[in-house]
Order: C-alpha cells, then structure tokens, then sequence
C-alpha cells in the first residue's frame, strides 16, 4: 500500500522546486523582449518617417520666402495629366485584381481539392515573377503586346492590365494560399458534395465564403501594386499615376511631392484596412 | 383541393420513423481500391439490412475509412458495385447519392448558423423556406439543439457541432447514413452520450447506418452488427454478443478485448493451462496444443503467501494503470509472457509494481485458437 503512494511522491516535490524560478526567469525574458521591439519600432519608424516628413514639408514649402502653404495639395485633382493618370491607375488597379481573381481563385480551389498532385507546379508558376526583374518581363511582353493592340485594336493604356496581373500573382497566390489553408477545404466540401452540392456549388457557397478576408487581402494588395507600378508603365510610354508623378517632378516638384505623398496615405489607408478586416474575421473566428 | 395537398415525403411535418421510412438494402460487392501499392480494399462484401446499423471495426489503416468513402463516391472503386436499394450507384457521383455523412473532423460549414447548417441540403434541393426551417427546427430538436439554433460552429462544443452535423446529414432523408468515426474528437464522457444518441435518433428515423470506428466497446454497444476489417476484408461479421462470445479468428478475438495468449494443450473438450483444466466454450476443438485466448478480467492476481496460490503461475508486476473502479496491471510471467489482468483497484493495490505474485485463471469456459 505504502509503495505506491511513495512513487509519485518525488517527482511531485521536484517540481514544485522548480516552480518559483521559472515565473521571474520568464519576466525578465519578456522585459528584454519587449525593449528590444520598442528599439526596433524606434528605429524603423525613424527610417521610414524621416523621408515622408522630408517630403512633407517640402510639398508644402513656399516658393523662395513665402510662407507655408497647402496651395501644392489642392492643384491634385486640378491637374489635367495627374487627374487622368489617377483615374487609369484606379481603373487598372480593379481591372487587374478582377482578373487576377476570377483567374486564380477558382484554379486554387481546384487545385486544391482535385489536382493536388500539380499543387507545386501551380506555386512555382505564380511565384516565378518575383524572380523576373520587371525589365525583364517588358523585354518579353514586347511581341505580345504587338498582338494585343493589334487583336485589340486599341493600345489604350488599359492593356497594361495584363503585365499587371502577372506581377499581382505571386501576392494574390501567397494570399489565396493562406486563406484556404485556414479551411479544412476538403472536409468541407466533401460535406457539401454528400449533401447534394455540384463543384460549382461547393466553390461557390462553401468555399469562396470561408475564405471571403483572403479574397479581400488579394485584392487590396492588388490595388496596392498596381497603384505603385513605376517600370513596366514607364517603359512602354504608358502615363500611368507613378510616371504622371515622375515627370511632375521635373516641372512642379512641390506637387509632384504632394501627389506622391496622397499616393503613399492611400496605399497605406488600403494596409491598415486589410489588416483590420483580418483582424475583425479572426476575432469572429475565435469568439 | 387536391392540388394544394402537400406533397407526401417533404411536407409532413413528423420525423420519418423506422415504420413510416423503413431503410434501404445496402450491398458492398467485392469493393477493390489501391492507392499505389497499398490494397486499401481487397475485395470487400458487406450487406447492410434495411434499417440496420453495422458497426466497421478495426485497426488503422485496415480500409473502414475507404470503405465508407467508396460507398459515399468520394472515391472511386477499382472494382466491385455498390448497390443501394436494388440499383447500382456504382458510377453515380457523391452529390447525386444522397447519403448523409458525419465526418471524424468537424465539418459544419463555419459561415452558417446551425439552422443554415442544416437548411444548407433542403435549399440546393429548391425547397421553400418556410418547410426548410421547419425542417430545420425538427432535426435540430431531434438531436437536442434547439437553443444553440443561431449560433455559429467557433460558439458550440466539439459535441454540439457533431449534433448539427448529424441533424445536416438527416434533413436531407437520405438513403443512407454514413458515419466516420464521428466520436473520436470528443472526450470519453461526451463520446458515449453522443453514441447513445446517434443510436436512439438512428433507430427513430429507421435509416441503414454504417459507422465506422476502432474502437472495439463503441462498435459493440451501439451496432445490430459489427464487421471486423484486417487488411482491406472483412474478417467477420455478426450480432456484437456474437463477436465477442465467438470470434472466429485471433485477431478479432485481440480485437474484442481477449487480449491474453497462453499455451495451451486440449484434451476432451477442457484446456490444460498452466497446471489448470478449463472447460472450452467450444467442446468440440480438436484435441492437442493450442493457444487460449483470456479476457484480462479472467486473470486472478494472487499474493505469493494466498492459500491458493499453491502451485499458480508466478509472475511479477510490471506496471499497474489506475482506470478509476477498476486497475490494469500489466505482468510479467516468465516462459508465459507478457499478461494483462483487470481488476478492483482495491485489490490491485496490494500489488505494486515489483511485486511477486502468483496467477490463477477463473473457471469460465475458454476460447482456444490453433497455435499461430
Ligand atoms: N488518399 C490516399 N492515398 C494513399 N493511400 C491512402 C489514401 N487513403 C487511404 N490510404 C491507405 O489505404 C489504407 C486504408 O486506409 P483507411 O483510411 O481506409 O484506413 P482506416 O481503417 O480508416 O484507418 P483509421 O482507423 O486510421 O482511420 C491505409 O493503408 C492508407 O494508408
Ligand atoms: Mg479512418
């Protein structure tokens, strides 16, 4: 009788021996953490607020000793060339991310659920323009874009779309990726499929709607590329919002600075808006 | 008048019952499947009764799962039919089965309520919403949900989301209800509450049933039948007393608890075990060595200085596992082996690990297997 309650006996008093030590250890450890993320935030915010308030205050600069003014700002949507360049951006930026997902949302559930085996292939694939430099894929674009603008009869500037949407492939793949893999897509589906749901039915009532914040963040991620795209526009002589700005610069730097600035606020606004619309699903999730 | 009748199978109101919606016939006709070098299924028959719930058990890996799956069409046979209620569904896709399924994951759809759960099926079936909710409200009741109906799957315990899930498959009236392992999530208090659940509504709605588990108590409390699966067949298939009284091989008698092989010689329908004469369930076994089969209760663990422990086995204590009332303690008998005795905690206390003690088996009759 006595032998079996001796047993657990030692074990039991070794760990209450080790027990006092471990709560102050894990405080320290936390504290030393915690100072060192404040020193990183410090010093990163530095880096990048430093050039944006540069640029601030020189967008509202007067011109030789005249005082400060926000005269740059309002020319914004006055400005003819800078208007246009805007409204194209905003329009390749939704054209982009629509094409982007009807393309690569269905083909990822698929993937997914039926073609597993060529999972690696599609992720190749839609990382591999990371890997090409945007020159690169201008230099290769050229002949296909001889034949758009001929089967499309129009070189408007609208085409660029479809550079675009390979360069928002790797973002949306990567986005895509995680929201399905938050989903246990194939139980669900199967669950569905039991009760009587076509694939149609299944990609569209089960699966798209789970993976509602993933569409989401593909797409303002999109709009946040595109918004931002310098080089492809630029190289094929396209007035795109980043090459309006460009060549602002040459002539009216101060709005010029502004318009860069505005573009900036609103890729940022997009940032924390996707940032709060995961945060809001998580919390919805974990409740 | 006549026109505004509704129709007869969605529109009454009550639970279909074992006599208003009798089963269907289910047969497994040497189902074959392989993935790559692996015979999931080598050639499996099963017949389901109209009505009837049987219980798949066996180990991992042994092909319930593929069995189940085969039968839903989430895969596909490399030969063999599946025959429900006289017609071939063999080639017939999973959505056009209807079959009801609960899965071992959870698998309510996270988006929807319960009631959109369970109204999910009656609305890709075009029904209207009023009879849809109430379809609804009575399968919700029927699995014993009806407070949690507005909330979402992350708001409900594991159990709870099994319940929606039951009540999913069943407001479709399928055909067939397939479960798979859909306790093995749960805790063991949960697990067999729910079993006796699943039991009780699958006995009031009256639909063929195949449920899958490995876990032998599970299979043999809640099934008319239990099919024990080796390696892709089915090794065999009865009423549980049945299987567990008459195993027809060693390894479904390992399965159904007769953990204990022991040495034994027969001669006239008793078994020599160690010194001891047990009579045999089965007087008619040939005579000559064979190997016992002992349930781990059978076994008496007796102090070496017990006046009947003249002559027992000995053995010592090697490890002893506390299961509440009840202990297991796990023995050491020399040339016999490794043994597994059950019995109160009250007397396994009397022997801690190390101790000598000597092993006496009880006088029930015995199942002997030839020596393997
Ligand atoms: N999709 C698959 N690809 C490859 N092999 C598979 C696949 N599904 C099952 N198998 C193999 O088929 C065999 C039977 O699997 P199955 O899932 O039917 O077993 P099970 O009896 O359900 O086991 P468990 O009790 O672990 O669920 C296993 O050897 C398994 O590895
Ligand atoms: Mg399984």
């Amino acid at each position: 009788m006595s032998a079996t309650i001796d047993t657990p006996g030692p074990a039991l008093t070794a760990a209450g021996a080790s027990l006092p030590s471990r709560p102050g250890l894990r405080a320290r450890r936390r504290r030393n953490l915690q100072i060192l993320r404040i020193t990183v935030l410090v010093l990163l915010g530095a880096f990048f607020l430093v050039p944006l308030l540069s640029t601030f205050e020189f967008s509202i600069r007067g011109i030789g000793d005249a005082p400060r003014t926000f005269e740059a700002w309002g020319r914004i949507p006055s400005d003819a060339t800078l208007r246009s360049a805007i409204i194209d951006s905003l329009l390749l930026a939704v054209l982009t991310s629509v094409v982007a997902l009807a393309l690569m949302v269905p083909t990822m559930i698929w993937v997914r659920l039926r073609l597993q085996s060529i999972s690696r292939v599609v992720e190749f694939l839609c990382l591999l323009p990371l890997t090409i430099p945007a020159i690169v894929l201008v230099v290769g674009l050229v002949p296909v874009y001889a034949w758009v603008h001929y089967l499309a009869g129009t070189d408007s500037i609208l085409t660029l779309f479809l550079a675009y949407v390979v360069l928002v492939l790797p973002y949306v793949y990567r986005a895509l990726d995680t929201g399905l893999s938050a989903i246990d897509v194939r139980t669900l589906s199967e669950a569905a499929r039991s009760l009587g749901a076509s694939w149609f039915d299944v990609m569209v009532k089960v699966v798209v709607p789970n993976m509602a914040s993933a569409v989401l963040n593909a797409a303002l991620l999109c709009v946040a590329i595109v918004m931002g795209e310098f080089t492809i526009a630029s190289l094929y002589n396209y007035v795109n919002l980043q090459v309006a700005i460009q060549q602002l610069g040459l002539s009216d730097a101060s709005l010029s600075m502004a318009a860069s600035l505005s573009a900036l606020l609103f890729a940022f606004v997009l940032l924390l808006l996707l940032s709060f619309v995961g945060r809001r699903r998580d919390r919805r999730g974990k409740a | 008048m006549t026109e505004t009748a509704p129709a007869p199978r969605e529109g009454s109101a009550a639970v279909p019952t074992a006599a208003t919606r009798a089963g269907v016939e289910v047969r497994l006709e040497g189902l074959r499947r392989t993935y790559g070098a692996v015979t999931a299924l080598d050639g499996l028959d099963l017949t389901l009764h109209p009505g009837e719930l049987v219980a798949l058990l066996g180990p991992s890996g042994c092909g319930k799962t593929t069995a189940l799956r085969l039968l839903a069409g989430l895969e596909d046979a490399d030969g063999g039919r599946v025959v429900v209620d006289g017609k071939d569904v063999t080639h017939v896709p999973t959505n056009k089965r209807d079959m009801g399924m609960v899965f071992q994951a959870y698998s309510l759809f996270p988006h929807m309520t319960a009631r959109q759960n369970v109204e999910f099926g009656l609305r890709l079936r075009g029904q209207d919403s009023t009879r849809r909710t109430a379809r609804a409200e009575e399968m919700l009741e029927l699995v014993g949900l009806t407070a949690q109906i507005d909330r979402y799957a992350h708001q409900m315990s594991g159990g709870q989301q099994q319940r929606v899930a039951l009540a999913r498959a069943l407001a479709i009236s399928p055909t067939v209800l397939l479960l798979d392992e859909p306790l093995s999530a749960l805790d063991a208090k949960v697990r067999s509450q729910l079993r006796d659940e699943i039991r009780r509504v699958q006995l009031e709605v009256g639909i063929t049933t195949l449920f899958v588990t490995h876990d032998q108590e599970e299979a043999l409390a809640i099934a008319d039948r239990v099919g024990v699966m080796r390696a892709g067949r089915l090794e065999q298939l009865g009423p549980p007393t049945e299987v567990y009284a008459h195993p027809q091989s060693p390894f479904v008698a390992e399965f159904v608890g007769l953990n204990n092989k022991l040495e034994a010689t027969v001669t006239a329908g008793e078994a020599d075990v160690f010194g001891q004469r047990i009579p045999l369930v089965d007087k008619s076994f040939r005579a000559g060595a064979a190997t016992a089969l002992i349930r781990p209760e059978s076994i008496k663990v007796l102090a070496v200085d017990h006046p009947d422990a003249e002559g027992a086995l000995p053995a010592t204590v090697l490890a002893s596992s506390f299961l509440g009332a009840i202990s297991r303690l796990t023995l050491d008998a020399g040339p016999a082996g490794h043994l597994m005795a059950q019995l109160a905690t009250a007397d396994a206390l009397e022997h801690p690990p190390g101790a000598q003690v000597r092993l006496r088996l009880r006088p029930n009759p015995i199942l002997v297997t030839a020596r393997d």
